[in-house]
């Protein structure tokens, strides 16, 4: 006899929401508070995604929702100094040094190095009461138009996060690294949203790392909203490290501009669920986008990256390379729906999904689409999911290489691909460490956070 | 140095030597001659320790132990090194970091320090003349885009880098033009000394008038038919392979 689960978690979710309305509404401008009914009503309607969600074919996020967890719509002051507690994998890096707890901007950030006139850099929350005219026209604009239940359900408890506006003509030299720590005496579901404004030809990176601090179940809904202005250059690169029973859900909107260039890169280490969304608009002509990933998991991880994106101007160009090496029961899926429409053309769009499974049991689902509505384009895709090169192999152990090396130097290899997208070279040589690292099986979530290491 | 008694493998099932014999000493040069599918491959690649051959019968000794009982880095690092008939792309691994990590992987064996990355380029530059092989190949990633006469040459320089006791050389000749047989036929002769030793496996005579062997040997239908001195090769190529198909 097999039980059957009722999945009550959308009811209990809008419940919860509605009966604290009073509290996410407060110290939140009115057009945050305007937005939540609409994005609370698609919510609802939609439900937390299950298989039958199309485009969550791969993932069901329904028993990730059924775990106890408390919500924070109010900030929770943190009884220990964040900076002392953590430090993360990534630095040795020259950044801007930022930190969020459970998706609200840190109280005790210490101050920020010297930006360029007229950055403005900080708390999400913050900057919508005091700077309302930096945020209110664009707030919403990109994530109220989705139908993703997660999307919504994000936009109706948004309180905080970081937002970045970089005006006209201004290059921030240093990357900003900006550190989502989960760390709370319970499990918790944090809500993060996130705004990036690039003025005309301006330029900056966003490193984002998410952590875990403690071993706490974690849902993490985090939400990016991005406008590349004409001209401008954005790099945004996630390192994703939570513990293996946390989940990640991430949303990345960007409209481009004519000749904005966007560039991301997903590294995900270790974290249990982990959905990540990309939702990418060529607005403007010879606008380019390079999308990037890389997920190495095990145990029973799961990595699905979904990514769309619209070529809806002609002499747009695209780029996407996402690449999975999967062990032990682990799965992994991808998207990747590129859509040119009627008067794209000229368009370019390219893609490839490439994967490694090093077990019998591991799993990977990848499924291009291409939608092509122009006729003067050219696109590609490919896919594959395959074995380590037994050929390969070979080939290095008849050179004196020991099994093991050789492996991870065709794993590496693989892998190295992605990073090589990278275009900050500190940054660069610091994750081909973690990779490899990951790879060798000696980095845990949170390795070098200073307490509280995966048992 | 090497004795091989009476060799029989099979691949999935199906026997492909069937009793080979072959005893090689330090200082030799041994030429494997035989027809399209004789078992030439297969014995070059049981010596390195491919997995996919099974040994049914027979014994493999090599200076001494068991070299069946040795994985192929082991075999590599006591000295045998295989030049493949179609070497391996290896693509994202670069030719610097997997001749430097073998190199190395020689050295820990040896019980001598790894080389720093000063003394290792210098290593480099230096083996990179014997092979004529230039730097744009060696920048790259392992055989990646690498031309059928540039892999084989790359062959030859990794056996350069790594001074081998015991060379298989696979069908080296197979793909090279006259100018780059002389030049992968120099780099081998001149890495010859009275210590190592030598197995040339080959379809044709051509390479062995570059490589002059002490002994011949045909391999017909998994067992050698015929051993002989140099002159057998000149032979064979005067009568063809169907001479021996009838003798035997």
């Amino acid at each position: 006899m097999t039980e059957t689960i009722k999945y009550t978690a959308t009811e209990e979710l809008a419940e919860l929401f509605t009966q604290n309305r009073e509290m996410y509404e407060e110290g939140c401008p009115g057009f945050m508070n305007r937005v939540r009914s609409d994005a609370l009503e698609k919510f609802v309607k939609a439900g937390i995604p299950s298989r039958k969600n199309e485009n969550y074919k791969y993932t069901d996020l329904r028993p990730v929702f059924q775990n106890d967890f408390s919500v924070l719509p109010r900030y929770v002051q943190q009884q220990v100094d964040l900076h002392e507690m953590f430090h993360c994998d990534v630095p040795q890096l020259n950044t801007h040094l930022v930190l969020l707890i459970n998706g609200w901007y840190y109280g005790h950030n210490r101050k920020i190095g010297q930006l360029p006139d007229g950055v403005v850099l900080g708390s999400l929350n913050h900057v919508a009461r005091e700077h309302p005219h930096l945020i209110e026209k664009a707030y919403n604009q990109l994530a109220g138009k989705s139908d993703d239940p997660i999307a919504n359900l994000n936009t109706a408890m948004a309180k905080d996060g970081l937002f970045l506006y970089v005006p006209d003509n201004v290059t921030i030299d240093k990357p900003i690294q900006i550190v989502n720590l989960l760390y709370a005496k319970e499990n918790t579901f944090a809500v993060q949203r996130n705004m990036f404004v690039l003025g005309k030809n301006s330029e900056a990176t966003i490193v984002f790392c998410d952590h875990t601090l403690n071993n706490n179940y974690y849902i993490l809904n985090n939400l990016s909203e991005c406008f590349p202005e004409e001209d401008s250059r954005f790099n945004f690169y996630a390192v994703q490290n939570m513990h293996n029973g946390a989940v990640n859900n991430t949303h990345f909107f960007a409209d481009l501009k004519a000749r904005a260039n966007l560039h991301t890169n997903t590294l995900t280490l270790n974290g249990g669920v982990v959905r990540n969304n990309l939702n990418i608009k060529l607005k403007g002509e010879y606008a380019h986008a390079d999308l990037n990933g890389l997920a190495l998991a095990d145990e029973e991880q799961h990595i699905d990256n979904f990514i769309a994106i619209d070529h809806s101007v002609p002499n747009c160009t695209s780029n996407q390379l996402y690449k999975n090496i999967l062990d032990e029961q682990s799965s992994g899926a991808f998207t990747g729906r590129i859509h040119v429409l009627r008067d794209a053309q000229k368009t370019e769009a390219y893609q490839r999904n490439n994967n490694v499974l090093l077990s019998e049991t591991a799993e990977m689902n990848t499924k291009p689409q291409l939608i092509i509505d122009a006729d003067d384009v050219r696109c590609s895709h490919g896919a594959t999911v395959g074995r380590i090169d037994e050929d390969a192999l070979f080939y290095l152990r008849t050179r004196g290489i020991n099994e093991k090396e050789a492996r991870l130097m065709i794993m590496f290899a693989f892998a190295d691909e992605v990073l090589s997208q990278v275009n900050i070279k500190v940054l660069r040589q610091r994750l081909e460490e973690l990779v490899n690292r990951r790879l060798r099986g000696e980095l845990g979530p949170c390795q070098s956070c200073s307490f509280n290491r995966r048992n | 140095m090497l004795q091989i008694k009476n060799l029989h493998t099979s691949v999935e099932g199906k026997e492909i030597l069937k009793g080979i014999s072959i005893d090689v000493k330090p200082g030799e040069i041994h030429a494997i001659m035989g027809p399209n599918g004789s078992g030439k491959s297969t014995l070059a690649n049981v010596l390195a320790g491919h997995e996919k051959y099974q040994v049914t019968e027979g014994e493999i000794i090599y200076e001494g132990e068991n070299l069946l009982e040795q994985a192929p880095e082991e075999r590599a690092k006591n000295g045998i090194f295989l030049s493949f008939q179609y070497p391996i792309e290896i693509p994202g691994v670069s030719m610097v970091n997997f001749l430097k990590t073998a190199v190395n992987e020689h050295r820990k064996h040896k019980g001598q320090e790894p080389l720093s990355a000063s003394q290792f380029l210098k290593l480099m530059e230096e083996k990179k003349k014997v092979v004529e092989i230039s730097s744009q190949l060696t920048n790259r990633s392992v055989n990646e885009g690498f031309s059928g006469g540039e892999k084989k040459r790359n062959e030859i320089y990794q056996m350069a880098m790594l001074e081998p006791k015991l060379a298989i050389l696979d069908e080296t000749d197979s793909g090279l033009d006259i100018d780059a047989l002389r030049v992968v036929a120099k780099g081998v002769n001149a890495l010859k000394s009275p210590e190592n030793a030598t197995i040339v496996v080959t379809h044709y005579q051509r390479l062995l008038e570059y490589i002059v062997p002490d002994y011949v040997h045909v391999l017909y239908d998994g067992k050698i038919v015929k051993s002989a001195g140099k002159e057998l090769a000149l032979e064979l190529e005067e009568k063809g392979y169907d001479w021996i198909k009838n003798e035997s």
